[in-house]
Parts: C-alpha cells; sequence; structure tokens
C-alpha cells in the first residue's frame, strides 16, 4: 500500500530505497481538527486512528485504574443501546472499534467498510460521547479488570515490569500499574468514572489520521460531526520525572524453572539530536532481530535464552534503555554477566564500520516495508503526529539515518550505555545472583 | 514455532477467508515442486516462502521437537554460506526473515523488495540441500531450544495445562505430541535424528513455493526453475499416512493444579472434522459453530447466559480452526465468576450447549456472522503476506487453490440445517477432553 506522497503543497517527494512513497494530505477541519489522509480507494475500507495524550496517567489521586476501566467500558453500552445491543449492531456492520489506553495515551481505532460509514461513526461518536456507564456493566468489567490484575500477580514478567517501575518512579503514575490495584478499582463508583471520561476524551491533544476508501475533502465535515461534541480542553498531564533506579540486582523469588529478568537504565528523549545515533546504535546492540550483539553473544555462541533484546523507551515524561532475557534459573547469572560485558564494550569501544553499514543498510531498506497496509500506515501516522513529526518524515527518515557518523554512534554509546547503571530486576529462583 | 518471538500456532485460531479474485497463477516444476504467485502491486515488496509438507505429526517416534529443532539448524552453514549468514544478508537487503513450525508443515520465509527475489530464492534453494552441521551447533542450538520451550511451556501453567489436555484428546494421532517436543526427548535430539528427518523430507517435491506481491508469474518462474528446478527429487519421499483416532468411546477429564494459576478456568476441546479437498461444508458449519456458541462475549450463546443473563463466568469463548491434514478439534472455555465453582460453570455451559442443539437459531445472528465473514475478504485483501500464508497452509495440508478460492463462498453458503447437524455430531463428551485448571486441588470442586 505505498504511494506517491503528496504533501499540502502538492510536492511529490520519493521514500525509502524500494522507490516507495505514500500520498499524505494534511487537513484542519472547519472545526479544526488536524488529520492526516492517504486516499487509496482500491480496496472498499477505511482505517481510522485517533489518539488522545494523558491518558492513564490522569488517574486522580486514589483513583488508580480508572482510566483503564472506563476505557475497558466505552464499548459496553451508550445513548439508548445496552452493551448487547451496542455490539450486536456493530457485528452485523462488520466493523471493528477499539478502545485501549496506555500510560500517556488513550487510542480509539475503527476499521469499518464504506458501504456502512455513517452508521459505523455514529456508534463511534455514540460510545465517544454518551457512555451509560451501566453499574451492571462496571460490576461485569471490573471483575474481568480484577482476575487481569490477579494473574498479573503471579506472572514473572509482569511482577518484573512492576518492581522495576515502582522502584524507577516511585510518586509517579509510571511506578503503578495503569490497571490500578484491586482494592484502589474495587472502590471505583460510577462517578470517577464519568470524571475520567471528562478528562481523558477531549480534542485537546488530540490527533488523528485516517487510510484507505476516504477523501481529504470529506474527512473534515466526518471529523467534526465525530469529535465535535467532546470538551475542549483536558486537565494537566503529570510533571516529567527522573528515572531513580540505582545499578544493582534485585532478585524476587517466584517458584518457576526459567528466571526473567528486565533491566535499564535512564535514556534519551525522542527529539534529541542524538536520538538516531542512539537508534542505530541500539539497532546493533540489542535490537530484534538475529544479528543483534546480544543475540550472538547470548544465544547463538552460548544457548542461554531464545530471546534478548534491548529497546529505546522514549516515553513522554522519562526516558529509558531496557532490555530483557529470560534463561533457566541455573544459567540467568551467566546471562547477565554477558549482557552486563556487552553494555561495557558497547559503551567503551563503540561499533565498527561494518558494523555500523550493515544496521544502517538494514534500517533503511526494512522502513519502506512497513507501510504495507490500511491499518499500519493509519498508525504510523498517528504516531509520527504524536512526536511532533512533520508528514516529510516518511521520506526524509532514510537520510537521517544515513547521516549517523561512526563518531555520532560510538560519542553516544558512551554517553548514554552506562554497565554500572544498569538494575537488573530477575524474578524466579536464580543461581548465584543475590 | 516461529523461530523468533511469536505465539504458537493455537488450535484455537479462526481460519480467515480468502478472496477468489486475488491474481492467483499456479505451476508445478518437473521436480514436483509447486508453485503459487499471488499478484499485488501496489507496493514494490515480496514475501518469499518455501512451505515443507513435513510437520511435528511426521516426527519419528521418540524423537518430538525434531521438525522445529531442524527449522532453527536450517539457519547455520550450507556449502556456500557461513551460520547465520543467511539472515545477515536478508538484513543487509532491508529484509526481515523468520521460520515456523506447526503439526503440519515447516515453513521459511522472507519479506524484501521485490527487486531481491532472486538472492532470496538462490539462497532459500542452498539450504534445501545443502546444510552443513557441526556439533557445536546441535549442542548450543538444542539448549536453545530447551530455553524456548522453557519460556513458552515449562514457565506457563496454561500452556503445560494444554500440553496435558491435546495428549489425552489424540489416543492415537501424532497431534497429541507438542510441536516443539516433549522435553525428556528434546534432550536426546542427534545430529542423526535432524539429518535423517532433514535428508529425507526436505526436497523439491515435498515443497510448495509461494511467492506474494510485487512479481509476475513468468518472472518467478524463469527464477523458480533456475534455482528450485535443478534440486533432484527425493525418490524415497513416503507416503504421507499417519495414524488416525480409533472409535473413541469415554469421556476424559483431567485437573491440571499448579500454583502459578490465578484464575481457575475450565476448557473442552472435542474431536472435530477439518477441511477436506472437495468438502468444506462440516468446517465451514464449524466456524459459524464456534462464533454462535462462543464467539462474541456479547452476543454468543455462552457469553449471553453466562455473563449477561446471569454472572456465573468472568470470562467464556469458543473457538475452531479448520486448517489441519487430519482430524481437528472444536474448543470451549469458561472462567467462574468470583464465588462460582467450576462444577457449577462447567454445569451452566453443559446447559447452553443443550439449549442451542434444542432451540432454532437466531437469523439475525446467522445473518451478522454471513456478513462478518463476507466482510472478512475484503479486509483480507489488505494483507498479502497473510494470503500467502493461507494458500502454503492449505496446500500442505491436502486442499487445492481451488478449495482454497471456494472456502469464502462454502462459508456463505452455510445453512441453519448444517450448523445443527455438525453440533449433534461433534459436541459429544465421549470424544472429548473437559480440562479443570487451577491453583490447588481444593479449588477443583
Amino acid at each position: 500500500m505505498m504511494k506517491r506522497l503528496f504533501l499540502a503543497a502538492a510536492a511529490t517527494l520519493w521514500a525509502g530505497i524500494a522507490q516507495a512513497a505514500i500520498d499524505i494530505k494534511t487537513v484542519t477541519s472547519p472545526g479544526g481538527i488536524d488529520a492526516w489522509v492517504v486516499e487509496e480507494p482500491s480496496i472498499p475500507f477505511v482505517a481510522l486512528e485517533i489518539r488522545i495524550r494523558g491518558g492513564a496517567s490522569l488517574d486522580e489521586p486514589g483513583k488508580r485504574g480508572a482510566t483503564n476501566l472506563m476505557t475497558a467500558l466505552l464499548e459496553e453500552g451508550s445513548g439508548d443501546m445496552s452493551a448487547q445491543e451496542f455490539q450486536a449492531r456493530l457485528e452485523s456492520l462488520a466493523a471493528t472499534l477499539r478502545f485501549r489506553v496506555y500510560d500517556d495515551t488513550l487510542s480509539i481505532s475503527a476499521q469499518y467498510l464504506t458501504e456502512n460509514k455513517e452508521e459505523v461513526l455514529g456508534l463511534l461518536k455514540q460510545a465517544l460521547t454518551e457512555p451509560r456507564f451501566d453499574q451492571d456493566a462496571i460490576d461485569r468489567v471490573r471483575a474481568q479488570v480484577i482476575t487481569g490484575i490477579n494473574s498479573d500477580a503471579k506472572d514473572p514478567n509482569s511482577i518484573a515490569s512492576a518492581a522495576f517501575n515502582s522502584a524507577a518512579f516511585e510518586g509517579h503514575p509510571y511506578g503503578t500499574s495503569m490497571d490500578g490495584t484491586v482494592e484502589s478499582v474495587s472502590a471505583l463508583t460510577r462517578e470517577d468514572l464519568i470524571t475520567a471520561h471528562r478528562n481523558a476524551i477531549t480534542r485537546e491533544r488530540m490527533f488523528v489520521s485516517a487510510v484507505g476508501d476516504v477523501t481529504a475533502e470529506t474527512i473534515g465535515g466526518l471529523l467534526d460531526d465525530l469529535l465535535g461534541d467532546l470538551p475542549a480542553e483536558g486537565p494537566p498531564q503529570p510533571e516529567d520525572i527522573d528515572f531513580g533506579l540505582d545499578g544493582g540486582v534485585t532478585v524476587i523469588d517466584f517458584a518457576t524453572p526459567q528466571s526473567v529478568a528486565l533491566f535499564g537504565h535512564a535514556g534519551i528523549e525522542r527529539d534529541d539530536d542524538d536520538f538516531f545515533a542512539a537508534y542505530v546504535m541500539n539497532q546493533i546492540l540489542g535490537a530484534s532481530g538475529f544479528e543483534s550483539r546480544l543475540m550472538t553473544e547470548v544465544r547463538e555462541k552460548r544457548g542461554l535464552t531464545y530471546g534478548i533484546s534491548s529497546f529505546l523507551v522514549p516515553k513522554v515524561h522519562a526516558e529509558m534503555v531496557l532490555g530483557q532475557v529470560a534463561s533457566s534459573n541455573e544459567t540467568i547469572a551467566q546471562a547477565i554477566e554477558v549482557t552486563r560485558n556487552e553494555w561495557a564494550r558497547m559503551a567503551e569501544q563503540g561499533v565498527t564500520e561494518e558494523e555500523l553499514a550493515v544496521a544502517k543498510t538494514y534500517l533503511t531498506g526494512e522502513y519502506p516495508l512497513r507501510f504495507d497496509g490500511n491499518g499500519e500506515i493509519a498508525d504510523i501516522m498517528v504516531g509520527m503526529q504524536m512526536i511532533g513529526l512533520p508528514p516529510d518524515y516518511v521520506v526524509n527518515r532514510n537520510d537521517y539515518v544515513e547521516a549517523v557518523t561512526l563518531e555520532d554512534v560510538n560519542r553516544v554509546a558512551s554517553e548514554l550505555l552506562d554497565p554500572d547503571a544498569l538494575h537488573f530486576v530477575v524474578v524466579g529462583q536464580p543461581e548465584g545472583l543475590e | 514455532m516461529i523461530r523468533r518471538i511469536s505465539a504458537l500456532l493455537l488450535l484455537l485460531l479462526l481460519p480467515v477467508v480468502a478472496f477468489a479474485e486475488e491474481a492467483v497463477t499456479t505451476f508445478t516444476l518437473d521436480n514436483g515442486m509447486e508453485v503459487v504467485v499471488i499478484e499485488d502491486h501496489r507496493a514494490p515488496v515480496v514475501t518469499h516462502m518455501v512451505w515443507y509438507k513435513t510437520g511435528s505429526a511426521d516426527e519419528p517416534v521418540g524423537a518430538s521437537g525434531v521438525a522445529h529443532f531442524l527449522e532453527h539448524l536450517l539457519f547455520k552453514a550450507t556449502d556456500t554460506l557461513e551460520s547465520g549468514e543467511f539472515s545477515a544478508t536478508v538484513a543487509a537487503n532491508g529484509g526481515s526473515d523468520n521460520a515456523f513450525t506447526s503439526y503440519d508443515y515447516t515453513a521459511y520465509f522472507q519479506r524484501i523488495a521485490a527487486d531481491r527475489l532472486e538472492l532470496m530464492m538462490q539462497m532459500e534453494s542452498d539450504r534445501m540441500n545443502n546444510l552443513r552441521l557441526t556439533d557445536a551447533d546441535i549442542e548450543t542450538e538444542r539448549q536453545v531450544i530447551l530455553e524456548e520451550r522453557n519460556q513458552r511451556t515449562e514457565n506457563n501453567p496454561n500452556a503445560l495445562a494444554r500440553e496435558q489436555f491435546r495428549a489425552a484428546l489424540y489416543q492415537n494421532h501424532r497431534y497429541g505430541v507438542p510441536i516443539i517436543g516433549w522435553k525428556h526427548e528434546m534432550e536426546e535430539l542427534s545430529m542423526d535424528d535432524v539429518l535423517g528427518f532433514y535428508d529425507l523430507y526436505y526436497s523439491p517435491n515435498n515443497a510448495i513455493l509461494v511467492v506474494a506481491g510485487d512479481v509476475y508469474p513468468d518472472e518467478v518462474q524463469a527464477l523458480a526453475e533456475k534455482y528450485y528446478g535443478v534440486i533432484p527429487a527425493e525418490a524415497n519421499l513416503p507416503r504421507r499416512e499417519r495414524p488416525s483416532e480409533p472409535p473413541q468411546r469415554a469421556e476424559r477429564r483431567i485437573t491440571f493444579v499448579d500454583p502459578r494459576v490465578s484464575q481457575p478456568y475450565m476448557t473442552r476441546s472435542y474431536l472435530a472434522p477439518e477441511r477436506d479437498p472437495g468438502a468444506q461444508t462440516e468446517a465451514a458449519a464449524l466456524v459459524y459453530l464456534a462464533e454462535l456458541l462462543g464467539g462474541s462475549s456479547f452476543t454468543s450463546a455462552l457469553g449471553t447466559a453466562l455473563q449477561f443473563e446471569t454472572q456465573t463466568a468472568v470470562f467464556t469463548g469458543a473457538g475452531y480452526g479448520g486448517s489441519s491434514l487430519d482430524t481437528s478439534s472444536f474448543g470451549i472455555s469458561a472462567a467462574p465468576a468470583e464465588g462460582v465453582t467450576l462444577s457449577e460453570v462447567e454445569a451452566a455451559v453443559d446447559d447452553v450447549i443443550a439449549e442451542f442443539l434444542d432451540a432454532p437459531i437466531d437469523p439475525d445472528r446467522l445473518e451478522s456472522i454471513r456478513t462478518q465473514l463476507r466482510a472478512s475478504e475484503i479486509y483480507a485483501k489488505d494483507d498479502v503476506a497473510g494470503l500467502a500464508r493461507r494458500y502454503g497452509a492449505a496446500l500442505s495440508q491436502s486442499l487445492t487453490v481451488e478449495d482454497v478460492q471456494a472456502w469464502p463462498e462454502v462459508l456463505q453458503s452455510v445453512t441453519e440445517e448444517d450448523i445443527k447437524a455438525v453440533a449433534r455430531k461433534v459436541l459429544n463428551k465421549d470424544q472429548a477432553v473437559t480440562g479443570w485448571v487451577v491453583p490447588s486441588a481444593e479449588d477443583a470442586i
């Protein structure tokens, strides 16, 4: 699904070594809602993506889990329709509406056939503006959320995340699960959900993209109808927070044969001038795929794990470099030692010209392959808007990768990576770790 | 069993229908290798896949996991490539590659700019015959698959439970053995096990090439003849005959206890017919049955009765996958609400099933499912790699291109009578395993 890139000014640019491009049209609706549109009429359906900054971090004090529960209830009845009536109608239209919440974002995804456009968007508007929050629906979904919270308490990966986040971000929403606790979720009232709805679903900090059988000419009116009735502003977002976890190892005893380790330290902001250098560096260190140093050393050479990876996590209010690995209780200590050594080797010695060239070829070649469906393109476009990238980023992005020099990568590696600052949270019954 | 990061091929996945009008061309090379070309010129990208009609259910007794182990080892050295060079070359050309193993097939694929197709064929055809494994490869990679088993199964009580239930459902067929293998057999897998499997099954007359994307059939045929056409057919390729299930005469019940379980739940798997060449109606009716019984928690029979009309369950579901060479299965599940026992939730499930068999099917529900299946054909057109997987899987499970293309219409033609008939045939506890998964024996009430 790649076509020419078409900016508002009608300039035609070409993206990617695969010579692929997409037509991105930027639109501002009469009511002031910005959107990016790619017209792809060859298949009669539309993927619509809406994001609203804020998300679970807008939970009020003592109400942890309110935004999450509220979001889950948007599909559970609205207007004059019960949950079952709403879903039955949606199913008969063969449309999908998805409401999800993350630490800093509320996400709304719609996929619908062109022929059902009016009715599906009417249902979406009803869900966003007139949710009922019926008590029976609250109780039913609350029980499901609590089941999830209880499951997380016995899942090694979830236990590791919870411990890591609570130590790294004490006192900040990042420090606790957005699901809330059994206690906090049990105490939520209908009023709390109405407040969470008022706070989280607003036109402020809203980002929109649409791809498929839709036109830039008609999207403005459509968005005003859909979103124009939402409140213009929401409450302030939380403050930024410094990563607060020192280097070391935390072991959490859990009876299971394979230990899981989550590790990391402070990271780099997405709009830092060195972000691309850091991104290329991490590609070589531990990004997904077989070619990374961590996969080579921990899996390919030593057989200590099925998978290990590292990733840059530039969140809205904090930045991290994180990694994860799982290995038998008998071997996790060795896997951690190798990982720490690779962290140090990268920080001290950097990468070779050859490694840099290979990473660049991969990153620039892989980029155009991401644009391979209406939903994928809509996702990418809304994500770009959220981090403030312009439409022509899709054309220039590979140049940013190409512009990264060996000196950049090696300087950033030495500044960013610190083996002594790495903290490992290990869940299991690891041998040889305290 | 994907080689890197992904989920196991799930028993409960619904088959997605294919679009009959896509530009599909098929031909067969002189050595017996089948080729499917799916054209999609929207983007200059190609998906190149080779499917071997051999999976874990074709393994010799005592060597469970060897099909998946071999899949990992295919990324090691060949006569012309160093260990790891295959994936490194794909990555250096901006592509991604991986592989997966299931009961009926093992498949390798790359997704890359369309002008690199020849390089992919050159390397993929090379490793069909020219693998050069060392003892160190065997030792190290065996540790990797054991860690993979740890990650997927040993560390996951739900996966351990599923393994036990499936072993009880299939009393004679190898579908009862896990794709990744039993741990004690994986620990003993040797070079001989691997090479015996490789030499016999990795042959053009046991393989299907699927190329999908910005390609033309003539060009694919010329390249396929050049790289795959020169590989000799395996004369000793065995006929694909597997042991079949004996008549199953007795209900089986299993309680799986693991303290790492937090939410108790029950599942039941029934033996169920699969899609067969020229005979897909029962499978199509089972797709509807799964949707009607437990597809959507808001509108299905189980969801309505157990989650809306009463508060008996926190979750309910039903699922069926018709893509299978041999007898498949139909599953239902339910997790009791707070204060409800497993006995009570199971009795409620059985009541729903009994009522479903007696009562007429709501015509609105039937039409809604029919509409969703028709729409899914339109949505599926947006994913050409998905179409490639659909053809590869179907052809390695004895279906034909015609069967794949007929499937959407077969689905559209399903009647209430078809659904009722297959429900009466399949929902028979004598051909099923009912499993309870609980944190402690005291919860098994």
